[in-house]
């Protein structure tokens, strides 16, 4: 783990001299006029390509809200796939301009790769999955459950710590694939089945009778998920920041996809400022005055965003939860624009 | 004359009756000869047919009998209310058919990959059909005029209006033909010159060609490709470093070359040093003699070795999914991972249509080698 802890900082090193060398990130985007983008393209709802062969998810529209605030189109997106195991390498040679994948802020993470969280634009956590037949409402009814789980990911971890702290036994049934260790739930082998929350409402479709099984309230780990981008390129991380910050914002005030033209126009001055019509907060961050107009003209606002990729209106049905407005309830809170 | 001399028979009776032979044709004699002719062939027949039996009708029903064969998303393969089993998602491959074929192509583009795939069959069909017309110059247009052509065509040149299409967006046969095309294509004059390398009395040649063909040998494929792609970028500034695909066209070629340059170097081995004499007996340079003589026997030795490479390399093509590139492989991986089609047996599905798809293609290769191997060979079938 050291080894590999110092080489990815030699690496960050080495590539930091060549990275600062070149002209913002920016100048760059612009000029290549493309985004490069850095996404998993084989996760449900997050990234995934349809049948036409384009890439949509969550993590993709953050990808295409950015390149609507630079280009006013938000096709001007060139995706790359990354694992899990390269992905930081890909953002660290300048490979992608930022990373939108799936990916878990950890202080670790943060302070030893070179690279920075923008902001947290999904609240996911550990979850259950259990048979609706077993009557249980809680994880905490659980007490000596065979649970199936995928073999050496942090999620067998959190899993025994929960347990453990909760004074509760459990039977781990440990698998190498996400694909075997659902095919032991399914045929009864455990009692439970425990991923992220976001995973569970994929994997239950993929169950013989997903009307069967329910997802437990409890969410056992933290895991925000956000983009990231290099060290050393302070306005770059601005605007990814702020493209979260207008998405939230933007559903805040009811701006929608279908309405923006009709907000161009509100009296509101917060309205009016988060849209342009009003100082010149777009010019500040370097991109242009409508800059959040073409974000909403292109993707949408945060909860239309979420809605489409992994709300009601996908397959995948996951509530709002933590990731509501704060105004509802909700985690998802963005700084004021002005 | 006088009394008749008695007539020594040697035999006094009629010989017995034999049974009549065992018939040598027809099904019966055919089973006993090939399947039960030993007792211990027998046992093999029997084991064999209770596997086939045990194996080949889950098959079959999975792919045809419990098949579904018509749907709009996921509902349509689940088990229904009474319980029935559910085969394989045929409507699931057929609307992510032009996925698997053109991967992220944009749409309004994929003429030219049509275009592409006419073209290369053209070319691979005047090569490798024996009696073709012309042949010379339908090798000149599959090595010299086609890889010219397609690369215009596939990645887009503007100045003749055609919009240029990043790697990134091809995919799924595109790039598996594309891979396994490079790699063949590239890989035999290669492996060639390394293995004349290699048997060169120049030590410098002889020690590049050795160091190269060894170390890439002791390397597995798959680091090969991350090295190309994943730390390639270290050392290279983003601005020069080659495109994704780029750099695991090299990877694989570089790696079967390795490979094809030790095939090669058997087939010279084999060649008798008489060969080799009497060539230069009659006065011919080292390029004739190669070419002339050497070679053409030493390939036709090699070609099981060859296309055994070439089957190899073309099932290889599919680990450039882990450098992140959309081969045939990869985008039935990432299809099964639809919610749209997300069912327990989505995954088979895709799964038994990529072995099919592998299966055909490897199994025409071999058929197509035994029938030129048979015919390169029949001057020695005395």
């Amino acid at each position: 783990m050291n080894i590999v802890r110092s080489l990815s900082l030699g690496i960050a090193a080495a590539t930091a001299l060549v990275v600062t060398a070149s002209a913002g990130t920016l100048d760059d985007v612009k000029a290549r006029g493309m985004l490069n983008c850095g996404s998993s393209g084989q996760l449900p709802g997050f990234s995934l390509p349809d049948a036409q062969g384009i890439w949509m998810g969550f993590d993709v529209d953050y990808c295409r809200a950015v390149a609507a605030a630079i280009f006013n189109d938000p096709t001007k997106v060139k995706f790359v796939a990354l694992s899990s195991k390269d992905r930081f390498t890909a953002l660290q040679s300048g490979d992608i301009d930022v990373l939108s994948r799936n990916t878990t802020w950890t202080s670790s993470r943060d302070t030893q790769l070179g690279l920075n969280f923008t902001a947290i634009n999904y609240f996911d956590g550990q979850g259950f999955i259990v048979r609706k037949s077993i009557k249980v409402n809680s994880a905490l009814e659980l007490n000596d459950a065979a649970v199936c789980v995928q073999q050496g990911t942090t999620t067998e971890l959190n899993l025994t710590d929960y347990f453990r702290a909760n004074k509760m036994r459990v039977k781990v049934v440990a698998f190498a694939t996400l694909d075997e260790s659902l095919k032991a739930y399914d045929t009864g082998r455990c009692d439970s089945y425990t991923t992220d929350a976001s995973q569970l409402y994929s994997v239950r479709l993929k169950l013989a009778k997903p009307d069967d099984h329910v997802v437990l309230p409890e969410i056992i780990s933290k895991e925000p998920l956000g983009p990231l981008v290099r060290h050393g390129d302070d306005q770059w991380f601005d605007i990814i920041k702020w493209v979260h910050f207008a998405l939230v914002n933007a559903e805040e005030f009811n701006i929608t996809k279908a309405n923006v033209d009709e907000q161009v126009k509100s009296d509101n001055p917060e309205i009016k400022r988060l849209l342009g019509t009003e100082g010149n907060y777009g010019e500040q961050l370097g991109l242009t005055k409508d800059w959040v107009v073409r974000i909403v003209k292109g993707v949408g606002n945060y909860g239309e965003v979420f809605d489409r990729n992994l709300g009601q209106g996908s397959p995948l049905k996951i509530a709002r939860g933590i990731n509501a407005l704060w105004t509802k309830g909700g985690l998802q809170y963005a700084p004021p624009v002005r | 004359m006088g009394a008749a001399t008695p007539i020594a028979y040697v035999r006094s009776r009629p010989a017995e009756r034999r049974r009549p032979p065992v018939s040598a044709r027809g099904p019966f004699a055919w089973l006993r000869q090939n399947l039960f002719s030993t007792p211990f062939n027998a046992v093999l027949t029997i084991v064999a047919m209770m596997a086939l039996a045990w194996l080949v009708p889950p098959v079959i029903r999975f792919l045809l009998i419990d098949a579904v064969w018509v749907g709009a998303d996921r509902e349509a393969c689940l088990a229904g209310p009474d319980g029935r089993e559910v085969g394989a998602c045929w409507p699931f491959v057929r609307e992510r058919i032009f996925y698997f074929i053109y991967g992220s192509y944009p749409l309004g583009e994929r003429w030219r990959v049509d275009l592409f795939f006419a073209l290369f069959a053209f070319g691979a069909g005047w090569l490798l059909w024996l009696e073709a017309p012309r042949r010379t110059l339908g090798a000149a247009y599959f090595f010299v005029v086609l890889p010219i052509a397609s690369f215009i065509l596939l990645s887009g040149w503007p100045a003749v209006g055609l919009a240029r299409v990043d790697t990134a967006l091809w995919g799924g046969l595109l790039v598996t033909v594309v891979v396994a095309a490079v790699g063949i294509v590239l890989s035999l004059p290669l492996g060639i010159v390394l293995a004349l390398g290699r048997r060169s009395k120049m030590p410098i040649v002889k020690f590049f060609s050795v160091a190269f063909i060894e170390f890439v040998r002791g390397v597995p494929l798959i680091t090969v490709l991350f090295m190309a792609s994943v730390m390639l970028p270290l050392f290279v500034p983003p601005a020069w470093s080659p495109d994704k695909l780029m750099r695991a066209l090299v990877g694989v070629t570089v790696f079967s070359a390795a490979y094809m340059a030790e095939v090669v170097r058997a087939g010279l081995a084999a060649i008798p040093r008489g060969q080799f004499e009497a060539a230069q007996a009659l006065g011919l340079s080292y390029g004739r003699m190669m070419r002339l003589i050497v070679l053409p026997q030493a390939l036709r030795i090699t070609i099981p070795n060859i296309v055994n490479s070439t089957v190899a390399l073309f099932k290889d093509t599919t680990l450039v999914f882990f450098v992140g590139i959309f081969d045939f492989l990869r985008t039935i991986e990432v299809a099964r991972a639809d919610p749209k089609w997300a069912t327990p047996v989505t995954s088979a599905t895709g799964y038994a249509f990529a072995a099919l798809f592998y299966f055909v293609c490897c199994w025409s290769m071999s058929l197509y080698a035994r029938r030129l191997e048979r015919r390169l060979s029949a001057g020695q079938g005395r």
